[in-house]
């Protein structure tokens, strides 16, 4: 199967055609802000931090950032730095060129004389490649090419049971088709761990799921953190998932069927196709940006309770099993998977309809909160800031 | 009033109720195709938990026919199962491995 799609200079394929203004740090992270809304076909994404960080969180930044500006739905990029940040312009411009060779042009504030001549060098740069652009056409793809995100926030026990199952129905088809599907959220493996780790194509990705999950719960016990405090959260029981052993049950079912190929680390891009699975927090929106990080060109996301998440880089499919939801949150919601709950349509032939409105997503119609314009960003910390 | 409830395996020992559910209710369970009903003992929220037998302080409570936690207080069968009378449990994660 084929969708119609933005060949890139290094070879892969973008679903959107977009120029991002791309922070290295948090005192950019504005002036980013502003040069995106003077040019039309343009987006930013904040960064939060990117300075006074210890070496593990300033790797993450890198790799974070860095994965958003090489993204096949991005056209070109407008790196703006300060001058004096941890997290610098020169290698930060390394680590975009070592990922891909798309456009790239570098504003430093500080060196242009402040901000009225960072946000004039870099608006000019960026309307630019808003009209290069926008001379690309779109060519037809192979499924190979495409790499879906799927995540889920916001659960409740009809998660679970129709929404991650349909979900999981998809994603078989995208990797029987040839594409791939990344899975995330390392905490909602625990409890399901032994069954997910069925799945894994080698013994060492089998010892590497499991290795994730003792890591994590090592790492919160380290300081002083029980991970079943925060987990499941209290919209979840609300919702009737009561353990996180529950919640996990539930979770890993979007991931499908098929043998896990690869566990990636957090924000890095696979080397392999097919079902992946990334090491990331529970924390939906910190994990949609680091597999938008690693090259995802779309978003499945789940929710129960109904949440509004989206990405300016990404577009974001929102999916319900929850009918109660799905009406109280049309805003927000793209697809109704309740049906299932109902008896009135299996979770296969809902899991088909969901690729076919995956791929409709994917040749061009625009979502929910793609409409909004939402663009939620966060970063994975290990540390505190220095 | 009937209601439906969710078995996901043979083995498990809690549904999930799919509408509201008041106490008293005669909740329907389909188990491997025969129809098993269940007094609601308390009102039990939409997509909530119904214990399908009695249980003790302690035993595992099984959905997906997977252990999901452990009760922490004695419940008898047609209870509202929640975080509030069960726990999670530790993994043993070198023995997986």
């Amino acid at each position: 199967m084929n969708f119609m799609g933005y060949r890139r200079p290094d070879g892969r394929v973008g679903i959107r055609n977009k120029v991002l203004i791309l922070p290295t740090c948090v005192c950019s992270s504005e002036t980013c802000r502003i040069v995106a809304e003077q040019v039309e076909g343009s987006i930013y994404v904040s960064n939060q931090a990117g300075c006074s960080e210890v070496e593990q969180n300033l790797k993450i930044c890198y790799d974070m950032y860095s994965g958003f500006a090489a993204n096949p739905n991005i056209y070109a990029t407008v790196l703006i730095g300060l001058g004096c940040e941890g997290c610098t312009p020169e290698e930060m411009k390394k680590a975009i060129e070592a990922k891909t060779n798309k456009p790239l042009e570098v504003v430093v504030i500080q060196d242009e004389g402040g901000t009225v001549n960072a946000i004039n060098k870099a608006v000019k740069a960026a309307r630019k490649f808003v009209q290069e652009a926008s001379l690309v056409k779109k060519e037809e793809c192979p499924i190979s090419d495409l790499y879906v995100a799927l995540e889920c926030g916001g659960s409740d026990a009809t998660s679970g049971l129709a929404a991650n199952p349909v979900v999981g129905k998809t994603s078989d088809i995208v990797v029987d088709l040839g594409g791939s599907a990344i899975m995330s959220e390392t905490t909602e493996f625990i409890g399901a761990e032994h069954i997910l780790a069925k799945r894994a194509a080698t013994p060492e990705i089998k010892k590497q799921i499991i290795g994730i999950c003792r890591d994590l719960e090592e790492h919160l016990a380290n300081v002083n953190q029980n991970l079943r405090t925060g987990q499941p959260t209290p919209g979840n029981k609300e919702g009737g998932i009561s353990t996180i052993e529950e919640k996990s049950l539930g979770c890993i079912y979007k991931g499908g069927t098929r043998p896990v190929m690869e566990v990636l680390e957090y924000a890095q891009m696979p080397t392999k196709k097919g079902a992946l699975i990334m090491d990331t927090p529970g924390f939906d929106v910190a994990s949609v940006t680091a597999m938008v990080a690693g090259g995802c060109q779309v978003v499945i996301f789940t929710t129960g309770r109904g949440t509004p998440t989206g990405n300016s880089i990404a577009p974001v499919i929102k999916v319900t099993g929850n009918a109660k939801t799905y009406e109280k949150m049309i805003d927000n919601i793209d697809f109704n998977a309740s049906v299932v709950l109902k008896g009135d349509k299996t979770i296969d032939e809902c899991g088909k309809d969901l690729f076919d409105e995956l791929m409709e997503v994917v040749n061009g119609k625009v979502t929910k909160a793609e409409a909004f314009g939402f663009n939620e960003c966060s970063m994975q910390r290990i540390c505190k800031f220095i | 009033m009937d209601k439906n409830a969710l078995m996901l395996r043979p083995i498990d020992n809690v549904a999930t109720v799919v509408d509201d559910v008041l106490k008293g209710d005669n909740v329907y369970v389909n188990k491997e195709g025969e129809k098993i009903c269940v007094s609601a003992f308390e009102d039990i929220p939409a997509y909530h938990k119904i214990a399908l037998e009695d249980l003790k302080t302690g035993d595992k409570v099984i959905k997906y026919g997977q252990v999901i936690g452990a009760m922490t207080a004695d419940a008898v069968k047609g209870s509202w199962i929640s975080h509030k009378n069960i726990m999670s449990l530790p993994r043993n994660y070198e023995d997986e491995l």
